[in-house]
């Protein structure tokens, strides 16, 4: 993985405590996007976490911060995905994330994007259930992603940047 | 109680109107059915196109058995809850979903205990004839998830944010 070898160095104690503090969003949509993002989430759970997504009155797995509430939108409804996206960017620009995961659907693609606009480190999570390709949005992340991982070890390619670190269950 | 639910996203009629269909044949057995915006409309069962998450998660608590669409979301909550769970995969050959992705999710998840894989609407009846001795789900194995876990983890502790010209080359060159 070519990011990571900048972070090789070692770094002061200043810095470990700022690293500490980072700001990580999380977004999914709803129903198994969410839960495979919950799931995965112990991950950043030291860190301060914002929770996005598609439906109303889902709570997060850890913290006190409330899940910030976006419109649901796919490639099938563009009008939805419009006002998703002005959602998206609002909790972004307002939360400034150093880090953005998310588990898609199209949503989390946009996130990505805009995540990777504002500086933040950006990783695409393809869902378990897309064991025979990636996803469609997961190949669109391709361009705005810093890490692309994909939850079936064969569908691992480095020539395409898409890695795999294991699976939700 | 029987708790069937095809997601919020898509209709899935095949899978409403068979388990409505049994429903129909055996009216000591209570079920209770998310059906999305499906078109049929339910006779024998009672039913809601959306349930707000907290309800839905208290009637998968109280279900004995889930029949769903072959949803990883399902088939988490079934495992979590340690229920038996019917899944019928959407078949976008019919229409019922964007890809075929839902057909690989059942080959794959489909050695899993408690996991039990309708063919077609026809092989559902006979499994749900048959609910007494259908065996629940196992709790997901920690051990897989805790590798992903860490992974995630040890990557976010390192990254430095590349910038959107040097990934969009990078994506059209195909090499690092």
């Amino acid at each position: 993985m070519t990011t990571m070898q900048h972070a090789q160095s070692p770094q002061p104690s200043a810095d470990r405590t700022q690293a500490d503090q980072r700001r990580v969003a999380l977004i999914a949509s709803s129903g198994g996007h969410w839960i495979e993002l919950t799931r995965l989430a112990p991950a950043v759970q030291h860190l301060d976490c914002l929770f996005i997504t598609t439906t109303h009155g889902l709570t997060a797995p850890f913290g006190d911060r409330p899940v910030a509430e976006i419109m649901d939108g796919s490639r099938d409804t563009p009008w939805l995905l419009v006002r998703s996206i002005s959602g998206i960017v609002k909790a972004l620009r307002a939360f400034r994330p150093d880090v953005v995961i998310t588990t898609g659907a199209a949503p989390g693609a946009v996130a990505l994007l805009i995540g990777k606009m504002l500086g933040a480190v950006t990783i695409w999570v393809d869902s378990v259930a897309n064991s025979e390709e990636l996803s469609l949005s997961g190949k669109f992340a391709r361009g705005f992603a810093d890490l692309r991982l994909t939850q079936w070890e064969q569908l691992a390619c480095p020539q395409q940047h898409i890695s795999y670190l294991g699976r939700v269950l | 109680m029987i708790l069937l639910s095809v997601g919020t996203q898509l209709p899935f009629d095949r899978l409403v109107t068979a388990v409505d269909r049994w429903a129909a044949q055996h009216p000591d057995q209570e079920v209770f059915a998310q059906i999305g915006p499906s078109a049929y409309a339910p006779t024998a069962m009672r039913s809601e196109a959306f349930i707000d998450p907290v309800r839905f998660s208290a009637l998968q608590a109280q279900a004995s058995l889930i029949v769903s669409h072959a949803g990883i979301g399902s088939i988490i909550n079934a495992m979590d809850m340690g229920k038996p769970i019917i899944i019928l995969a959407r078949d976008h050959k019919r229409g019922e979903h964007r890809n075929g992705h839902q057909l690989a999710t059942v080959q794959r998840f489909a050695h899993l205990p408690g996991v039990h894989v309708a063919r077609d609407p026809e092989h559902l009846l006979t499994l749900l004839d048959r609910i007494d001795t259908l065996e629940p789900c196992q709790r997901p194995s920690e051990q897989e998830a805790q590798a992903f876990i860490t992974g995630v983890r040890d990557y976010v502790a390192t990254a430095q944010s590349l910038p959107l010209w040097r990934l969009l080359t990078r994506a059209l060159r195909g090499a690092p």
